[in-house]
């Protein structure tokens, strides 16, 4: 009975009431808001130095002032960086990079997704035997530093005669991506009704029937949130790409770097941060656009369901 | 009851994932610490050496450095993120306007990559024409801030780097925990007169402690993984004055032909981590947990 109540006297404040709500300009309100500009102002800064720079001749980076908006803004760095940025000996941009990059994407998000779905409707609904322990090593895989598995599986992949390429690559972002996606959605499925499952086994509906038409199509949001975070991830991802992906398919990070951290002589820094944010460009985008999503995926990696 | 036959569906159906658990997890495990007991050097041989490669590792100063920069840095990234995290956090939870929009802001930094994170510093932190430069030519002239190329400063400099990656991260997570706590404690508190501040360490971040270890679980992940973010500021440099144990273990493998001293040094990261994660996973994950009942 109190539930009620407490939603009516919520509705007449107007706002839910939430945490300490000082109501007049006090001294420590002042403090709140100049920390949090303050704040902001230095997260924004390496963004703004990004921009600024990335629009500059040469001649007036050179004059030193990092922070200046730019005289007479120029986009010329951002199509050099695009078409002709230079990588040791080849003068192809980064371009080449990003379009590696959507190649490995597309395939290693789809399957890792898809993977992650099916392990996780088998292990909360099916839980065959052997389920907690496989899904300790998952845990641990997600945990454990790459650097403990990568020789052996240059090895392997070597031996299977696909190191270097781009099934290469994509196979071991499925592998590295099965932990978090798994626990993704093991931990959605622990959240769905155990009798919407037992329902549709007593209407006589198989593994896959069930999965498929019933699972699947309520799983939209852990689908939206697997997809946001595996994008970023394997964007931002630089050591497997470095390792794995060989020569004609290095992603647009390992591109990059090569880029910037190879260069001989005197450094185009405008063009370097043009590279910089066309590289973080895809998963800022992801960030931006998805909202409120890529922090649920932040939290659900970690966190019990 | 479970019919036998669709068992046997779900137990195929992970077949997959248990092969890769098998082989690409385990296996390579086994693999790898099989090799730091060897003399191998470009290629796996299997002549078994004991702890030989362990006491070289242990000798070599490169791998030495190595150990205190990440010690460094884990200190002062997590620390650090956690603080200001929580005041982000805290911050945000006062009902101010936009917060929305400073939510964003203040998060934004984490979707980009340590490679990207690493060039941007690179470039502020440069000697020449960054920071440095911009604060002498405004009058101060004794300004100085060349932590990047500067050898008692390099790890500093990929700390400040990762800080400001990571520490949105800690707001998102702490907000998150913020919201989810009873509003009844403000008005019991307020009624007894308890200072804000007050309520916030003493009563606040105690309800915050499942958040706060999912936060610290997060960043160690992200320091027993730092690569990238140090290739990116400073390869390791100025000479080997921040090298890290991931990237000690990547140039011995892939650079130095050195596998059998990289697999003892990636078997070191290894054990590491288990001591540390076992008994975190038991307790979050299988301690009382069912799953569905």
């Amino acid at each position: 009975m109190t539930a009620p109540s407490a939603t009516l006297h919520r509705s007449a404040a107007g706002v839910v009431p939430r945490g300490a709500r000082p109501k007049t300009l006090t001294a420590g309100r002042i403090g709140l808001i100049v920390f949090l500009a303050v704040s902001a102002a230095y997260v924004l800064t390496p963004l703004y130095v990004m921009v600024v720079t990335s629009l500059k001749t040469m001649e007036e980076i050179r004059l030193g002032a990092i922070f200046a908006l730019p005289a007479a803004p120029t986009v010329e760095p951002w199509i050099a960086a695009w078409s002709t940025a230079c990588t040791g000996l080849t003068c192809e941009g980064i371009q080449v990079g990003f379009w590696n990059s959507v190649a490995i994407l597309v395939p290693s998000v789809v399957f890792s997704v898809l993977a992650g779905a099916i392990n996780g409707y088998a292990l909360a609904f099916w839980r065959p035997r052997g389920s907690n322990l496989l899904f300790a090593f998952l845990l641990l895989g997600a945990f454990i530093p790459v650097q403990v598995f990568l020789y052996p599986l240059v090895r392997i992949s070597a031996l299977l005669g696909v190191y270097g390429t781009l099934p290469n690559i994509v196979a071991i972002h499925v592998i590295f991506g099965l932990p978090i996606t798994t626990l993704l959605f093991r931990n959605y499925y622990a959240g769905v009704p155990i009798e919407l499952f037992k329902a549709a086994r007593v209407d006589g509906a198989g593994f896959w029937r069930i999965f498929f038409q019933v699972m699947l199509p309520m799983s939209t949001p852990i689908v939206i949130v697997a997809c946001i975070l595996q994008v970023t991830g394997i964007w931002n991802d630089f050591i497997l790409g470095l390792v794995f992906a060989g020569r004609e398919n290095l992603p647009m990070t390992v591109q990059l770097n090569n880029v910037v951290n190879t260069t001989t002589g005197e450094r185009p820094y405008n063009i370097h941060m043009a590279a910089t944010i066309l590289t973080a460009a895809v998963p800022l985008l992801v960030y931006f656009v998805s909202g409120r999503w890529f922090v649920r995926g932040i939290a659900a990696g970690a966190v019990k369901g | 009851m479970r019919p036998r036959r669709q068992i046997a569906t779900g137990t195929i159906a992970l077949l997959p994932v248990w092969a890769v658990v098998v082989v690409a997890y385990l296996g390579t495990i086994a693999w790898t610490v099989l090799i730091s007991f060897t003399g191998s050097r470009t290629l796996p041989v299997y002549d078994f050496v004991g702890f030989a490669q362990y006491e070289r590792l242990f000798g070599t100063s490169r791998w030495i450095v190595s150990i205190g920069n990440i010690a460094t840095f884990g200190v002062l990234f997590i620390g650090c993120c956690l603080i200001i995290g929580f005041l982000l956090a805290v911050a945000l939870d006062q009902k101010v306007r936009a917060e929305g929009a400073l939510r964003t802001i203040y998060l934004y930094p984490y979707s980009m990559s340590f490679i990207v994170t690493g060039l941007v510093w690179q470039w502020i932190m440069n000697p020449e024409l960054g920071l440095q430069r911009s604060l002498r030519d405004a009058g101060f002239e004794s300004f100085t801030f060349d932590w990047a190329v500067n050898r008692d400063m390099a790890i500093y400099a990929v700390a400040v780097a990762g800080i400001w990656q990571a520490s949105g991260l800690v707001m998102a997570i702490l907000l998150a925990g913020l919201r989810g706590i009873d509003q009844d404690l403000w008005k019991a508190t307020k009624v007894d007169g308890i200072p804000t501040w007050r309520v916030y360490l003493s009563i606040v971040l105690p309800l915050l402690k499942p958040m706060i270890v999912t936060a610290v679980v997060l960043l160690s992940v992200a320091v027993v993984k730092a690569y990238d973010l140090v290739v990116a500021l400073t390869r390791g440099g100025p000479g080997i004055a921040s090298e890290v144990p991931a990237k000690f273990v990547m140039d011995n493998l892939f650079e130095r032909s050195n596998i059998g001293l990289a697999t003892a040094a990636s078997t070191v990261m290894l054990v590491t981590v288990l001591t540390a994660l076992v008994p975190w996973l038991y307790a979050e994950y299988f301690r009382g947990a069912k799953g569905h009942g």
